[in-house]
Order: C-alpha cells, then sequence, then structure tokens
C-alpha cells in the first residue's frame, strides 16, 4: 500500500504532465500484480468498491479517541478522511506488523468481506496501515479519491511504460478490468497482447493539424471535401454484436449518460461524429451551444427531465466499421457514401449528417470561415476525399481551420504564482472589465489566464505584478488597478457564456492572454456590455435560466 | 534560552553559549548590553531564584530554564524536540513542579513519521528527477543544518548548494564540530544553470518564492516543516515535495514529555493550547493555557 500512497501524495502535488506521467510509469515498472492493476483502476476510476459512510468512520475514530480532541483535529485539517489517517493510533501491539500490506492484500479484503464485518474490518486495516497509507486507503473506501489526473494521462503513462503507442492502449481499454493482469504482462513483454472478447471498442481518433501561414498555397482545393467545424465534442459511437457504446476522443466511455443516443443506434457498426444538443438538421430544429452540451456532460446518469431539455444527438462525420466490416482504409469518399446511407435509415432525432460546404478556392473557403451560418459553428475542416482513417495527428489528410477567436481589451486585477519553472513567477491573472455599480465605474473580474503571452513577456507582467502590489491573500496578489493605472491586456477567447457561478455573470471558453497593450490606459480598456452582446444568439439566450447553482 | 524569546532588543541576555554565538552572527556584536553565559546543568543565583539551564533538543545551544524560588520548581521547555538530531544535544527531562511546553503541533493529527523516511522521499526523487533542481525550503537557524546532516548520515556526499542566508550559521555549526560536508554557494552564471541538473539547494523558504530561484534548471520545490503534514499546506505554498521535518515536539512526544516529567500542573504556551490542556484534564492533570503577547505566530 505504502508505494501507491505515496504515489498518489506525489501525484497530487505535481502539477507537470510529464512529471505525473514520469512518477505513474516508474511505479507501473516497479510494483507488482495485482497490485499496480488496483492502482490504475483508483487512478483511472474504473474500480469498484462497496463505500464505506462517513459515519461509520467517525463511529471508529470516537471508539479511540476524545470526542474534543478529535473535533479540534478536524477543525484544524478540514477533511474527515485525512483527519482521521492523522489521528489514528494504532495499538502498541500491532505496531510491530506494520511491514507493509499490499494493496492487492487490502481489496481482496474488502471484496470478500461481509457487510457486517465491514466495521472491523476497517479498523484492523487502519491499524495496520502507516499514515499515508490509512489516507489513501481512507480516500479509497470513501470514494473520494481526487488526484487530478485524466483517464487519458494514466493510459500515457502506460504507453510510456510498455514503449507501445498510447492508440494501443485506448483500443483494448475497454475490454479490460481491473487489476489488469494481461495489459501489464503486455507492457512488461511477458505476454502477448491482450486478445478482446467484446467487439464494441474504441478505435483511436483520426485528428486535423491546424491549417498554418503557407498551408493551403500548394494544395488544390479539388482534392479536398469542407465540412463545417461543430462546437459540440468529437464521439465514437460503436453498435456491434449486441453491445452499444459511446466513447469521447480520448476514449472514455460515456454511454452512461447519453441512454438516448445508444437507444436509437439501430445500425452496426462504428460511427465517428459531433455530440450535439438540440435537434437535427433532418427535424429543422436549431442546434444549440456548447453550454447547453456541458448539461448532458460528465454525468453516470441522467434523468427524463434533463432528456427531454436537453436531447442529444451525433452528427456523423464518418464510419470506421459499417457491420463488422473495416472501412478505415477506404477513402472518405466511399466512407462519406456508406455513412450516408445508413444516417438516411437511422433515427432523425438523433442522426443527421455533416453537410459538406461546397467551394472552388481557398478564398471562397476563407469568407465562409469568417462568417459561418450558425454560432455552433467554429470553423472549417478540411478532409482528402482520398485519404484513408488513420488514427493519431499527422499532417496533410485532415486540417482544421478555425473561426478567428474573439477579443477584449482587460485589466489586469490578481496575480498568483505558477508552478513548475514558473513558480517564481506571477504567471495566473484574474482579468476584469468595467460596469457601473452604485452608479460608478468599477472593475468586475471576468476570467482567468495563464497563458498566451511568451517569456519576454512574462518578465513584463511579473515585474508589473510585483511592483504594483495592493495586498496578499495567501498566494494571490490583488494588483492596483485604476482608470489610469494599471496593466491592460488583450485576451482572445473561443466563446462566451452566461454563468451564474461567476460575479461578472459570464464565463469565457478557452480565455488566453495575447497582447500586452502598455499603449493602453485601464479606462480604454472593454465594458461587460461589451462581453454580453458577444453572447448575442438566441440558443445561448435561452440556456440562461437553465444554467446549474 | 528560551528559543522564541531570543530577539534582539535585550539589555541583559543570559544564554548557553552557542545561543550567545548565534545572536551575535545574527543581531551584531551590539545585540545587548551584557551578556552572561549558562553552562548547561550548572546552577546560578540571581536574587531569590536559583537558575539552571538544560538541553532542549530544538537546534544548537538550545535551551530549557529551570528556575527554583522557595522550593518550587518551575520549568520553562522553550521550543523542544525529543528526536534524534545530528546537530544539537538531546533533550534532558527535568523534574518539576510547574512545566510550561509549547505546543506548536499541539494537535492529535501531529504525528511526524520518521525523519529518515523523510530523506528517502528526496533521495528518491533525484534518481527520479536527475535533470530538476531539487530546491529545499529550510529555516535558516537549525533546519537546514539537520537536513544537511541527516542526508549526510545516509551517505549523500555529492556537493549541496546553499542560499547566502545560510553560509554563516552553517560555517558556525561547522566550527562546532558538526560536520556538514561539501557546501558549496547557490550562485553561479547564468550560463551554467544547468550545473544544478539533480543538486540539492538548501535556502530559506522565502527564497523560493522570489527570483533568486529563477537560477535553477526546472525546479521542484520542496519544504521541510511539520506544517507539511497536512496536505492542503502544502498544496497551498506550492510546494511539489513536502518534508515533514520538525525541530518541534509532535503530539506523541508532547503527551510523553508531560507524562514522563509528571509535573505537578501543566501550563501550555506557544501554539494550540486548547488540545494539550484537554488532553492534560483527561490524564488528571492540572493544566491551563498561557497565552504570551505577540508570540503566536507559526514559525518553524
Amino acid at each position: 500500500m505504502r508505494p501507491f500512497a505515496e504515489l498518489l501524495d506525489r501525484l497530487v502535488l505535481t502539477p507537470q504532465r510529464n512529471a505525473k506521467i514520469k512518477l505513474m510509469a516508474d511505479y507501473f515498472r516497479a510494483a507488482p500484480d495485482p497490485d499496480r492493476g488496483y492502482a490504475l483502476a483508483a487512478i483511472a476510476g474504473t474500480l469498484t468498491l462497496k463505500i464505506v459512510k462517513p459515519n461509520v468512520l467517525r463511529q471508529l475514530v470516537l471508539e479511540r479517541m476524545d470526542e474534543v480532541l478529535f473535533r479540534y483535529s478536524y477543525d484544524y485539517v478540514g477533511d474527515l478522511a485525512e483527519t482521521i489517517s492523522l489521528v489514528w493510533e494504532p495499538p502498541a501491539e500491532s505496531q510491530a506488523a506494520i511491514g507493509d500490506l499490499a494493496l492487492g492484500a487490502v481489496m481482496h479484503q474488502l471484496e470478500t468481506a461481509g457487510r457486517a464485518n465491514v466495521h472491523g474490518l476497517v479498523r484492523d486495516l487502519l491499524d495496520q496501515l502507516e499514515g499515508s497509507s490509512r489516507f489513501a486507503f481512507l480516500k479509497l473506501i470513501t470514494g473520494g479519491l481526487r488526484i487530478g489526473v485524466s483517464a487519458r494521462l494514466v493510459k500515457q503513462a502506460l504507453a510510456d511504460m510498455g514503449n507501445v503507442d498510447i492508440t494501443e492502449i485506448e483500443t483494448l481499454w475497454h475490454g479490460l478490468s481491473p487489476p489488469y493482469i494481461p495489459l501489464f504482462q503486455w507492457l512488461d513483454g511477458t505476454a502477448g497482447k491482450p486478445e478482446l472478447d467484446m467487439p464494441a471498442v474504441f478505435h483511436a481518433v483520426m485528428l486535423a493539424t491546424p491549417v498554418g501561414d503557407n498551408d493551403l498555397a500548394s494544395l488544390d482545393p479539388k482534392d479536398f471535401a469542407a465540412e463545417w467545424k461543430w462546437d459540440g465534442i468529437r464521439v465514437q459511437l460503436a453498435n456491434l454484436a449486441g453491445t452499444r457504446r459511446l466513447y469521447s476522443r480520448s476514449g472514455d466511455d460515456i454511454s452512461g449518460a447519453f441512454p438516448d443516443i445508444l437507444e436509437a443506434a439501430n445500425f452496426e457498426g462504428i460511427i465517428d461524429g459531433e455530440l450535439l444538443v438540440g435537434g437535427t438538421m433532418r427535424t429543422n430544429h436549431a442546434t444549440r451551444t456548447f453550454s447547453d452540451l456541458q448539461q448532458r456532460l460528465n454525468r453516470k446518469t441522467v434523468t427524463r427531465k434533463m432528456l427531454e431539455e436537453y436531447p442529444a444527438f451525433i452528427r456523423g462525420y464518418d464510419l470506421l466499421f459499417s457491420g463488422g466490416r473495416d472501412m478505415r482504409p477506404e477513402s472518405f469518399l466511399t466512407r462519406r457514401g456508406a455513412l450516408s446511407a445508413l444516417i438516411e435509415k437511422a433515427a432523425p432525432s438523433h442522426f443527421d449528417l455533416s453537410p459538406l460546404v461546397p467551394f472552388s478556392s481557398w478564398e471562397e473557403l476563407d469568407r465562409l470561415r469568417k462568417d459561418p451560418p450558425d454560432p455552433v459553428i467554429e470553423g472549417i475542416m478540411l478532409k482528402r476525399l482520398d485519404s484513408p482513417y488513420t488514427s493519431g495527428r499527422s499532417k496533410g489528410p485532415w486540417f482544421k481551420w478555425k473561426r478567428e477567436p474573439y477579443n477584449v481589451d482587460a485589466v489586469l486585477m490578481y496575480a498568483q504564482r505558477g508552478h513548475g519553472k514558473r513558480s517564481s513567477y506571477y504567471s495566473d491573472f484574474t482579468f476584469g472589465v468595467w460596469t457601473q455599480s452604485d452608479g460608478k465605474d468599477v472593475l468586475v473580474p471576468v476570467g482567468k489566464a495563464y497563458f498566451g503571452f511568451t517569456d519576454a513577456e512574462l518578465e513584463v507582467l511579473d515585474r508589473y505584478v510585483r511592483n504594483n502590489t495592493i495586498e496578499r491573500f495567501g498566494p494571490v496578489r490583488s494588483i492596483r488597478a485604476e482608470a489610469d493605472h494599471g496593466f491592460v491586456v488583450e485576451v482572445a477567447f473561443e466563446g462566451i457564456n452566461f454563468s451564474s457561478r461567476h460575479k461578472s455573470g459570464v464565463a469565457m471558453r478557452f480565455p488566453r492572454i495575447s497582447r500586452l497593450r502598455t499603449d493602453k490606459l485601464p479606462r480604454d480598456a472593454d465594458r461587460l456590455e461589451t462581453l454580453l452582446a458577444m453572447i448575442g444568439s438566441p440558443d445561448s439566450a435561452l440556456a440562461a435560466p437553465a444554467e446549474p447553482k | 534560552m528560551v528559543t522564541p524569546i531570543t530577539r534582539a532588543g535585550h539589555t541583559h541576555v543570559m544564554a548557553t553559549r552557542e545561543t550567545l554565538d548565534i545572536m551575535r552572527i545574527r543581531y551584531g556584536d551590539a545585540f545587548c548590553t551584557s551578556t552572561q553565559e549558562a553552562i548547561l546543568g550548572a546552577s546560578t543565583s540571581i536574587g531569590d531564584v536559583t537558575v539552571s539551564f538544560h538541553p532542549a533538543g530544538h537546534v544548537l545551544g538550545s535551551a530549557q530554564i529551570a528556575v527554583e524560588a522557595n522550593g518550587t520548581h518551575i520549568v520553562v521547555s522553550g521550543d523542544y524536540k525529543r528526536r534524534h538530531d545530528p546537530t544539537c544535544l538531546s533533550f534532558a527531562p527535568v523534574a518539576c513542579d510547574v512545566f510550561i511546553t509549547e505546543a506548536t503541533f499541539g494537535l492529535p493529527v501531529f504525528h511526524h513519521p520518521d525523519d529518515r523516511s523523510e530523506i528517502v522521499k528526496l533521495l528518491t526523487s533525484l534518481k527520479q528527477f536527475p535533470e530538476r533542481a531539487h530546491l529545499v525550503g529550510a529555516y535558516s537557524l537549525g533546519k537546514a543544518q539537520r537536513i544537511i546532516a541527516l542526508m549526510r548520515e545516509t551517505g549523500y556526499d555529492a556537493p549541496i548548494f546553499i542560499h547566502g542566508a545560510l553560509a554563516r550559521l552553517c560555517d558556525y555549526y561547522e566550527s562546532e564540530g558538526i560536520e556538514l560536508g561539501d557546501l558549496r554557494p547557490a550562485t553561479i552564471d547564468a550560463k551554467d544553470k544547468q550545473s544544478f541538473a539533480g543538486a540539492v539547494v538548501v535556502g530559506p523558504p522565502s527564497a523560493f518564492a522570489d527570483k533568486w530561484a529563477r537560477r535553477f534548471p526546472d525546479p521542484i520545490p520542496i519544504f521541510a516543516s511539520g506544517w507539511m503534514l497536512v496536505r492542503q499546506r502544502a498544496k497551498q505554498r506550492g510546494v511539489e515535495l513536502p518534508m515533514i521535518i520538525s525541530d518541534h515536539c509532535d503530539w506523541p512526544e508532547l503527551t510523553e514529555t508531560i507524562r514522563e516529567i509528571n509535573p505537578g500542573q501543566v501550563w501550555v504556551t506557544h501554539g494550540r493550547e486548547e488540545a494539550l490542556v484537554r488532553w492534560c484534564e483527561l490524564q488528571g492533570i492540572a493544566a491551563r493555557p498561557l497565552h504570551l503577547v505577540g508570540y503566536d505566530d507559526e514559525g518553524e
């Protein structure tokens, strides 16, 4: 348990992606089976354990400890599992037994324990574990493990460990289960690649590269098809041999949140498309915004009301398998023909076909890109007509050409130090725009950004923060920001919506600091009304009252 | 001396020789008008009271003060700890009627792990991330030297780089026979940035938030402190590798010390008085909080 506990402690405090991957890959190499498989499941969120209620834990600790002393402790730490892990004192006789109880052994005992024995078992295990391990153990059994590692990142660590491509891990992932022994044997090189029984597995998706400065000059528009780039999330829907699954772009299984789509899938095969909310083109209803789609994301289950208020559908882009037939080696044109026929027969309320955008020159396409006909379009996709479907991101067959970002001029209000390389720089900024409050102009924060600037610009920003700090709140500094004294930055972002979670009432998507406007005074910065006007589309306005508190 | 009270601005200071030396290093020769050296274990009469100094195990030179008047014995612990520390004498329990104890970590959550396991965390990280500079934040007096000495005990013999603020105190520790090995100043031209890859750099915690830290390649922020036990504390400070090493007693050390000394009364000061007072009450020991104005910060 101890190596796993130490890994968790390090992961929680390590901000850098590569360092996290290294910590996990090293752990997977060193830890034995089945411990590492359970650790993998705990990190990737595939572990199913009976959950122990906080009340049981509270009872356990109060059997040993004065209630007043426990209360002082809990008030200080603020987290129940952590408090118990810290105050717990094993009786003197069992301390001698602390070798290190293996994670696999702990899991085995938990899995085989009857419900009536859980109380005693948890106490015994707490007595046998040291501090950090007690913490990890309590977080596991209360279902409260939060370590800031995405499923994608842990798969990358597995890929690094076995020196294989991450797409191979993604394809295998949903056919395997904890403690993943065949997977680790394959990555160790002691066994072959696991064979899967389940047909509806995830296949790594094909990705596009952004259109660069001179990329199009040498290309012939006749070789390409253009499609709108819809602002939803990219998904893969598989329906093979009685198994239906909906996967996100990175291979996370999101079936649980979209029963409406799974039920409507009346075809055998695997399609690639954009998951959206609203009405399909076949039903003549508008496609709704990304913020509406967000209401349906990151849920394990979904209520009937959600299904009615936020109906989801798939806008088809591509066909990977038609029945059992692998279509990926075929050309884009051939695959699209087959996809079109398939969607023609599928439920109109849940499936439509991404329309092609006719064009004859790059200039014409550029004009269309800058002024798309629907607010839920975020750019153009270019696909070579003769390109097969290949996983990953290689330059040439597919391009994405995004709409221009939105821009506003905002004033820096707060700054926080960064992490890792940036730990001595103020590099995380909160910026605001002007609004009226009690008849006066005041700045209201509208977003945060921690990238977009160059290293040289960061030096300038950092110096400004250090020389213009008004107040400090722990790691945060409040910066001087008055009409005639302050720092103006140009903020670029991809979209904006109403949000009741923010004081300003708006939330930006993907904001970054695109330019330092040292030529401007804070009084020249934008106003909140300008941002509100950018929201403007009827669909977004519809979404406003439905935002969660 | 009682450590938290060693500040400049007193007229007469009676302290151990080491403490007087350290005060001179930190505050200059004119830190007070007159000094009197206390010999550990020896009694001195001041008016009607008899005073003696005893090792506290906190940092080099730290002492508890025992005061006797009219047959009543009072011991003021000052900051103290009970663990092995290669840089100072161990705490010596002194029987008394009233024990005035510090309580910096006076909550049952504070169970500081074995120092060696914390040093191993650092050594493991050095192997895992040999391209990164390991910046260890440690208070300049005592903690920094203890970390260095503990690393040397494990056999780590590579040069350790130190911030300028540590230099004079480290020199002093060495002159007192505490071996710290190959110490080098952590100052090198920008072009030599890579020479700190995989190196251990020790400095005061405040320096790591400062521009000073930029000279190091992809640094890992580390902080050696008893507070690092609580995860949120580490996270708030941006610490990536917490080393839970304290120069104060943790909860079991505090309670075991009170049991061992078995005084008639316990007065609790400097920290979280209420929990330790509660514990004493549960044990049937008379106890009360003693609030010292201006001394309730969280220095460690």
